[in-house]
């Protein structure tokens, strides 16, 4: 099933969104990039995987972007409310590693209205919290038509103001746009779904 | 005033001891006395004397290593002191402080009285010194060392005037022992002989030519306290107590065009104890209202106990910060750079950082990561190829041989190359000694797998071996 994307996207300013799969980095940057460009990425300092300013550059400028890096989830957490409260930056990405709590999720959220900001978590598979306004799965998906691709699936498994459903998607690092693209029965030149 | 065992005072004063005491200087490869007690100098030593030979007089000699920083301290915060007595007052020499009492003696009832009164609170404070008051600094200076009243000067030795060992010598050898005698000798040779600067002492001492007295500048002290006269507990009132600090060390701040950077909040308890509460700003900042909230968490994590009866508020680091025109109020820097210090409250400011480029083709050194309170964001990044997104440590896989393997396992996934796009060949920094890239050489390549990743893998040439290190968006 398709979606309607301008619907969806960019994520809804006020709230916390999650997302999980293997593209959901890629999905960070484009959402922040999509939501004012300025971002605080909030991450566990012993994660061994390092950001690199020369990948998000097709997304989102490396000099606007700030890191932090906690000891803790629990300080993850507080980074990211006293952030989304705040206002002073459009974004708030934050790398959780342990399932959320209906409580942890429920503050994100109050602190992402007080401030108008949108958070984002890059959630493992099936640890998000049942407070958050969509959840994403992300994935690339091989294009065999261009060699520096950013072709991915989304697909929004959770919605609590809307419908579910998955799209495939590619940025265009030239004139930075999401383009969205057909399902493949749907493009032209294609063969006709049988009826 | 003169304090002729300044050094040695100024160690005995924190553990006092009856002992023969003396500080040692060194000099060269031997160590000279520089500063005795009295009871050292009742056991024969004097100064100037070698510490084997003062060891061998006295064998119960305490010694101490000479601090001459610490000594040039001490004397400045006496010269803060005295300025009880006077608003003019300035350093002499190493050991030694000069007070211009004109028009303050009055004050303390006359210039015997306010001697009296230095001596008194001096010797409380177990400070041996010599004090003479008199109408040139030259004069008063020769009194205090040599002692003697100012109408004796001329009875005094030469060397009372302030003079270099070798002139004091020479004087010595013409005969001229005692001031009264060097006055009354013809000038001009003197000056042809000695140079000017004798007879400028001279003059000095004499009062023909002038000598002010130059108090030195204070530095600005960013420091602010408060006594209350009952103990509080409440976290409102602490807070209170701490807004008012603020308001008049900002004031100071603001005054000097100065900004604190780091803020040390001590409050000290009935039973003594102080706790400190410190604050690291992500910038200079010098406004009461924008840094109060920043206390807010450190001061709610005190424990009152009895209750908080002084509270000091010091600026320990603070940089430079002209006035700035006010900015437009969309981009707000600074209510980032205090989301950045509340953060950094918590998990500390270095762990709030920002990319930086740096100069380097290894992609773990193609960038800095600086602390942001600390750093401008800069731009100029530049990749002449697509890079990662995601960097990890790299993961050794099963392949042979230098083209890309069609089926590799990777992260226990199963893969397979659809498309690889490479070699980019990048060399080892040589010059910089790095463990993980030992294995020499590397060819990177961009795999797109068919199951949608898109892998960065390299190849080690000089020493067989596949690895994938990022993960493209």
């Amino acid at each position: 099933m398709s979606l309607h994307l301008p619907s969806f996207f960019p994520l809804r300013a006020g709230r916390v969104h999650e997302v999980c799969g293997a593209a959901s980095t890629g999905f960070a940057a484009i959402a922040a990039a999509v939501a004012g460009a300025r971002a605080l990425w909030v991450q566990e300092a012993w994660l061994v995987d390092m950001l690199i300013p020369e990948g998000m550059m097709p997304f989102i400028e490396p000099a606007n972007l700030l890191l932090a890096r906690t000891q803790n989830q629990i300080d993850t957490l507080a980074v990211a409310e006293e952030a989304l409260k705040d206002g002073s930056l459009p974004v708030v990405v934050l790398e959780v590693t342990r399932p959320l709590y209906l409580r942890e999720g429920r503050r994100l959220q109050l602190a992402a209205r007080a401030g108008q900001t949108t958070g984002l978590c890059i959630i493992p598979e099936g640890m998000g919290s049942n407070a958050t306004e969509t959840r994403w799965r992300a994935g690339p998906v091989y294009d065999p038509a261009r060699d520096d691709s950013t072709l991915m699936r989304w697909e929004i498994i959770k919605n609590k103001s809307g419908t579910t459903g998955g799209l495939h998607v590619f940025w265009n690092a030239q004139t930075h746009r999401l383009h969205v693209v057909p399902p493949v029965g749907e493009r032209p030149g294609s063969a006709q779904r049988p009826e | 005033m003169w304090f002729p065992r300044l050094a040695s005072d100024r160690v005995l004063r924190r553990d006092p001891s009856e002992a023969p005491f003396v500080i040692a200087a060194r000099a060269g490869s031997t160590e000279l006395i520089h500063c005795l007690n009295t009871a050292a100098e009742r056991a024969g030593l004097h100064r100037g004397m070698r510490m084997a030979d003062a060891r061998s007089f006295c064998p119960d000699l305490i010694s101490r290593p000479a601090d001459p920083r610490r000594d040039a301290r001490f004397q400045r915060s006496l010269r803060r002191w005295a300025e009880r007595f006077c608003p003019w007052v300035g350093v002499e020499d190493t050991d030694g402080l000069v007070l211009d009492i004109t028009g303050s003696a009055h004050l303390w009832g006359g210039e015997a009285a306010m001697l009296t009164d230095m001596r008194t609170r001096l010797e409380r404070a177990h400070l041996s010194v010599r004090l003479a008051a008199a109408s040139t600094r030259g004069a008063a200076w020769a009194l205090a060392h040599f002692g003697g009243i100012e109408e004796a000067l001329f009875a005094l030795p030469v060397a009372a005037l302030r003079l270099a060992p070798e002139t004091v010598t020479a004087l010595q050898r013409l005969g001229l022992g005692s001031i009264g005698e060097l006055a009354t000798s013809p000038r001009a040779p003197l000056a042809r002989r000695f140079g000017p600067d004798l007879l400028l002492r001279l003059d000095q001492a004499l009062g023909a030519q002038p000598e002010p007295v130059t108090p030195e500048v204070e530095p600005p002290q960013f420091s602010v306290r408060l006594s209350l006269p009952e103990p509080i507990g409440l976290e409102a009132d602490v807070m209170a107590a701490t807004e008012r600090l603020l308001s008049s060390l900002c004031a100071k701040l603001a005054a000097q065009e100065m900004g604190a950077r780091q803020l040390c909040l001590t409050l000290r308890r009935v039973d003594q104890a102080s706790q400190q509460v410190e604050l690291r700003l992500a910038a200079p900042m010098r406004e009461p209202a924008r840094i109060l909230p920043l206390f807010q968490r450190g001061v709610s994590e005190v424990d009152a106990g009895f209750g908080i009866d002084q509270i000091r508020l010091e600026a320990t680091q603070v940089e430079h910060s002209p006035v700035q025109q006010m900015g437009n109020q969309a981009n707000r820097p600074e209510q980032l750079a205090d989301l950045i210090t509340r953060i950094g409250t918590r998990i500390g400011l270095e762990n709030i950082q920002r990319f930086l480029p740096a100069d380097s083709h290894i992609p773990e050194r193609s960038f800095l990561i600086a602390p942001a309170a600390f750093s401008e964001p800069q731009s100029g990044f530049h990749a002449a190829r697509p890079r990662p997104i995601r960097l990890f440590t790299p993961e050794p896989i099963l392949a042979a041989g230098p083209t890309p393997p069609e089926r590799f396992r990777w992260r226990r996934m199963d893969l397979t190359t659809e498309r690889a796009t490479g070699p980019e060949r990048i060399a080892p920094e040589w010059w910089l000694p790095d463990e993980a890239w030992r294995r020499g050489l590397r060819d990177y390549w961009k795999i797109d797998t068919c199951e949608g990743r898109r892998l960065w893998l390299f190849y080690t040439p000089q020493n067989p071996g596949w690895f994938v290190q990022g993960e493209f968006a």
